[in-house]
């Protein structure tokens, strides 16, 4: 069983169990599924600076901060017991590509050799970690959800917004890793 | 209060009549469950790896499409029979799915956010994940993700909606 577990488990697995988050949610507490807006509620906890946008009564959001505590432990029961002991198993062309920027080291679901402390004072470093980051809280919450709230969720519900949203993140996703990305893995 | 163009804080949802039972500390711990098996599957279906995510926007393979596709199809399924047999919730609340409204910063930020999944290889909830798993430096990431939400509601009259 635990050599089961240990092994990437296939999407067909993985999907469907992810979309039951959306039910579960709903029924045990009238929740809908949505991860971004965590990152609202954490600025209306901690720095709301009068902005009328973080003005809210966040605790009464507060399962969501559970529910995001929760992913934390969840990745860390992962990595303290079942995590997969083999490198990342990768397709052959983007590995040969990302050769040629050198990144070869495999070993973990994140390139090491471009994800780490040192990492992040250099210009390559600042652009993955702290610029992408930024992209990410600036995007969801101006587009109003992420992957899981409109993707996930807002599809669910057959939102069109949802969809408008979710064909605009796939759209910038690639240009972004098409296009604009090969010239910063160079650097 | 402003328009609202955010759908996902529930009690600034005028429409939203719920919250009939008060949560208490007790109740909250079954969202941390639900966040724990989420995690949990986020991690060994490896949605969370930079690598899964270059593969999905160069198309070299149908892994993410798989898991995206699949939680998608399981969801509708799911919120339909929720309708049609009219389920409640444990408590006994009816369920109450909030509709969305489009605005234009669903095509801008949707495109922003499409630039940062690519760039960090991380959605909001695998950058979670990642931090769990023992990736210490997407904390800095996760930071910046706050940065970024903190700035657009500072900035967010200015924008186009």
């Amino acid at each position: 069983m635990i050599e089961f577990l240990k092994q990437p488990w296939p999407w067909y697995i993985a999907g469907p169990l992810i979309g039951l988050t959306v039910p579960a949610l709903l029924i045990l507490g009238n929740k809908t599924l949505g991860v971004s807006s965590s990152l609202r509620h954490i600025c209306a906890a901690c720095i709301p600076s009068k902005i009328p946008f973080f003005s809210y009564d966040w605790k009464k959001e507060v399962w969501n901060l559970f529910f995001v505590a929760g992913i934390i432990l969840g990745g860390f029961i992962v990595a303290s017991f079942f995590s997969d002991p083999d490198p990342v198993v990768i397709h052959p062309a983007l590995a040969a590509e990302l050769q040629q920027y050198g990144i070869t080291n495999h070993q973990s679901l994140l390139p090491e050799q471009l994800f780490n402390w040192h990492q992040l004072l250099t210009v390559k470093g600042f652009f993955f970690m702290v610029f992408g980051g930024f992209l990410v809280g600036f995007g969801t919450r101006y587009a109003g959800g992420c992957t899981s709230g409109h993707a996930i969720m807002g599809l669910s519900n057959l939102q069109l917004p949802s969809l408008i949203a979710t064909i605009c993140f796939m759209i910038g996703g690639f240009i972004m890793a098409n296009l604009i990305l090969p010239f910063i893995l160079r650097l | 209060m402003e328009t609202d163009t955010d759908f996902e804080v529930r009690s600034l949802d005028t429409f939203y009549t719920g919250q009939a039972k008060k949560e208490t500390l007790f109740s909250y711990l079954k969202y941390l469950i639900m966040g724990i098996l989420f995690g949990i599957i986020l991690v060994k279906s490896e949605v969370i790896s930079w690598y899964r995510i270059q593969e999905m926007f160069r198309l070299q393979s149908f892994h993410m499409y798989g898991v995206i596709g699949s939680a998608v199809l399981t969801g509708m399924i799911s919120v339909w029979l929720i309708k049609k047999f009219n389920i409640k919730t444990i408590d006994g609340e009816k369920i109450e799915l909030p509709p969305k409204k489009f605005n234009k910063g669903q095509i801008y930020g949707g495109l922003i956010f499409g630039f940062g999944w690519a760039i960090t290889g991380a959605c909001p909830g695998p950058l979670f994940a990642q931090i769990g798993a023992g990736f210490s430096v997407i904390i800095v990431t996760l930071l910046s993700a706050i940065a970024g939400t903190w700035f657009y509601g500072l900035v967010r009259e200015k924008l186009p909606h």
